[in-house]
């Protein structure tokens, strides 16, 4: 598509979050009609591409060009603006409190003087009149009284309003995800009419359908970088999972298979018996970020709607926020789920804090030459051991996870992986929301979510990238 | 069929009602031009500032130093105004522009809004004593026949509030700049990607909330003809209360403008109310606060029923 004059153009865009990479140097070009179709894993560095498109977040390194004019540094979100480049977020960006014409007004900043109400009302109505007939929307409704997927139509129909500027490029993150089937179709009705007529738009969607049905051009990222990008009818289904997964298949990790869950003893189990977990088991909870499974764990954790029968700690995957306290020894922070087993008489006994902390030192090799060390003097993998250390320090005869192995480096990892199979060996339960295909190898199942609910449960003989894959996406019924 | 939400909205004129007939029936010489003037005088001030508090509250902050602010306006008024006009109001106009700078500052450091003015508090009251040591100084004569002065039928206190009330009413909820006052509350992420800028539009609205506390202290001194540093510290809890009753919440740019004016009202009556049931003043604040407790309990049950229809 070179020979086209493009739209818009990223020549080696790069952007890194401290030591993190979110884009490696992404070259693309979008020509004037042309729909373009993104798909990658969580963390491909799909959303990072469209906040640096949108101007909300700015490039470490390279170039944005639009309309033969180069931006390599002043790329803001007025200048976004003012070039016709808008966006859908995935999570939505309209103001609760507003309602639906005041939210068409908030973006567009020639809409005020006298009038200002029934111009913007007239503006978003056409709009939504236009793409979702039938759509059952008044100007007047405050957006925090509508469904969700009433704000998710206000919002693409926003994005479509022109007043001063004309359209450039939309880009659609996700937008069908709180859609039913009948208006998800309108809408991809609508941006095939659009390209038709020279917009540009970019459409990022996890239902491959879809993107299949509609992109002229797909682009498949991965680990930050873009590592397919053809014809959309070059690619079907299974070609496009393919590209999106890891090529190397790592080999499965040997196991003693453990005694069938049917004969275990069962420690958590639902209300309507679709999720189980046996003792000394280790189950996985797999699928695209934010589809349930962290809820998942806080049914678990707060005994609703299931059955728990042993004690519970948790382990953070957002250390920061929930997991360590900042102004603690790394002794304190390991030991902290164990002050009831350490304490006599409603204090705590230092000596068996220290013994337990030491232990648990050795056990998991945490890199300090003082537990009694402020936690913050650790680096991350080792603050992770650490929360590690306080969840099997303790009573708890059921582990939960919360993708704990974020940011935590190979070698930790495969300690950490080592651990678990000989707690699990010594009866404890684990489960283990992962976001890494590599982790679920160690599992003895997995359930697959999708939209807060479980998809497919896996047994780990049955066990590939593809068929995580194909729950994951599985396309709702029309 | 009323909705929980026409209820809710309608809860601040009931609450209103409901204090002003208990007070007609308790004192029914209240029922008069002269009564109603006396009674309500002092809600012109609590107004003021509560619409003050009501701007930093759109934005999702909170002014714990309108108070004191308050307090250091009359004290401006009452010696510097009086002596020297034109210092005077050049005192007054820095004194908002330190409001919206403060906006500003909170905005781009990320700060606690409550931390911050808390600090203020003690600055505002540190000056005004420096000013106005012990009570004292004169209003300017213009100010207090502003005060007293006499409107035909109607109170001028009830028609200021009154007025006070529509003129912001109109000008946050209709105009389209208003949309973005509001909007800064209810998705301020959303405003940035927008293409506006929170720092502009935090400093703005705080240079508003410091426009009306000059307002405030100013017809408070034109009232008591003389400053003090201490006179409006009730003034910070008052206006937040105000607020609240008026149907606003802390958070979420959900403000009503006319339910404020009505809320500061609400709290100017129930004083003399207590007053005229001889409650001790010891036990004044203490009842004042069963009050709150009452309206913000009976909110909280139309909303949740509002949500369990729903």
């Amino acid at each position: 598509m070179s020979d086209h004059t493009s739209t818009i153009r990223l020549d080696g865009v790069e952007k890194s979050f401290g030591a993190v990479r979110a884009l490696a140097g992404v070259t693309l070009a979008i020509a004037p009609g042309e729909c373009l179709g993104l798909v990658g894993h969580n963390g491909a560095g799909k959303s990072t591409l469209m906040h640096l498109l949108a101007g909300t977040l700015s490039p470490s390194a390279g170039s944005i060009s639009i309309g033969g004019e180069t931006h390599s540094g002043g790329w803001t979100t007025a200048a976004a603006q003012t070039h016709g480049v808008r966006c859908v977020f995935q999570e939505l960006s309209l103001c609760p409190n507003l309602t639906v014409a005041e939210n068409a007004r908030v973006l567009h900043a020639s809409l005020r003087g006298i009038g200002w109400k029934a111009r913007a009302s007239a503006l978003i109505m056409e709009k939504l009149n236009q793409i979702f007939p039938k759509h059952g929307i008044h100007a007047d409704d405050e957006v925090a009284d509508l469904a969700i997927g009433k704000r998710q139509m206000v919002e693409i129909a926003r994005a479509f309003t022109v007043t001063e500027q004309p359209l450039s490029l939309v880009i659609l993150d996700e937008p069908t995800s709180s859609l039913d089937a009948i208006t998800a179709k309108q809408l991809l009705e609508h941006v095939k009419r659009e390209t038709a007529r020279g917009l540009s738009i970019i459409l990022i969607s996890h239902i491959l359908g879809e993107v299949l049905s509609t992109a002229h051009r797909i682009v498949v990222m991965k680990d930050a970088k873009v590592v397919a990008d053809k014809p959309g009818a070059k690619f079907s289904r299974d070609s496009l999972v393919e590209a999106m997964g890891s090529e190397h298949h790592t080999a499965k990790i040997a196991k003693a298979k453990a005694a069938q869950t049917a004969a275990r003893e069962m420690v958590i189990e639902t209300a309507g018996k679709s999720f189980h977990v046996g003792k000394g088991e280790i189950v996985g909870l797999a699928g695209l970020a934010a589809n349930g499974q962290t809820a998942m764990l806080m049914r678990i954790f707060s005994g609703r709607e299931c059955k728990v029968s042993a004690p519970i700690a948790f382990i953070a995957g957002d250390r920061q926020s929930d997991g360590i306290f900042n102004l603690w020894s790394i002794a304190r922070n390991a030991t902290v789920r164990s002050y009831g087993a350490l304490s006599k008489r409603g204090l705590i006994s230092l000596s068996k804090e220290a013994e337990l902390a030491e232990t648990w030192k050795e056990k998991l090799a945490i890199r300090t030459p003082d537990m009694e060390n402020a936690i913050l003097t650790l680096s991350g993998g080792n603050q992770q051991k650490t929360l590690f250390a306080r969840a099997l320090s303790s009573d708890a005869g059921i582990i939960l996870m919360d993708d704990p192995m974020r940011g935590v480096d190979v070698g930790t990892k495969q300690e950490v992986y080592g651990l678990i199979h000989e707690q699990a060996a010594e009866g404890r339960s684990f489960v283990w929301y992962t976001t890494e295909f590599e982790e679920l190898t160690h599992c003895d199942r997995v359930y697959v979510f999708r939209n807060g609910a479980v998809t497919a449960e896996l047994l780990s003989d049955d066990l590939t990238e593809q068929r995580v894959l194909q729950a994951s996406f599985a396309e709702k019924a029309a | 069929m009323i909705n929980a939400k026409m209820l809710r909205q309608a809860l601040p004129f009931l609450s209103l009602a409901v204090v002003l007939v208990a007070t007609f029936i308790i004192q029914p010489r209240t029922m008069s031009y002269f009564g109603l003037n006396l009674m309500l005088q002092y809600a012109v001030p609590i107004a003021l500032a509560t619409i003050a508090q009501m701007f930093v509250i759109t934005c999702n902050d909170l002014d714990l130093s309108i108070g004191p602010f308050v307090g250091l306006v009359s004290c401006i008024g009452a010696t510097l105004l009086l002596d020297n006009p034109v210092m005077g109001v050049a005192a007054l106009v820095a004194l908002i522009l330190v409001y919206a700078a403060v906006g500003g500052l909170i905005q781009a450091r990320n700060l606690p809004s409550i931390v911050v003015t808390l600090g203020l508090a003690f600055i505002w009251l540190g000056i005004a004593v420096l000013i106005l040591p012990s009570p004292g100084g004169k209003a300017p004569q213009w100010l207090k026949s502003l005060m007293a002065l006499q409107t035909p039928i109607i109170p001028f206190p009830i028609i200021a509030a009154v007025v006070i009330g529509l003129v912001i009413q109109f000008a946050l909820m209709k105009t389209s700049l208003g949309v973005i006052a509001r909007g800064a509350g209810g998705n301020p992420v959303a405003l940035t990607r927008a293409g506006w800028s929170m720092f502009k539009t935090k400093a703005i609205l705080f240079g508003i909330a410091g426009f009306f506390g000059v307002l405030s202290g100013l017809s408070l001194l034109g009232l008591t003809t003389s400053g003090d540093a201490h006179i409006a510290d009730r003034y910070t809890l008052y206006s937040i209360a105000g607020v609240i009753l008026g149907g606003g919440n802390f958070i979420g740019g959900r403000v009503s403008p006319m339910g404020a004016v009505i809320g500061a009202l609400t709290l100017a009556l129930a004083g003399s109310f207590l007053i005229f049931l001889r409650i001790s003043p010891d036990w004044q604040i203490g009842a004042q606060g069963a009050i709150l407790i009452i309206v913000l309990a009976l909110r909280a049950l139309v909303t949740r029923g509002g949500q369990v229809a729903a």
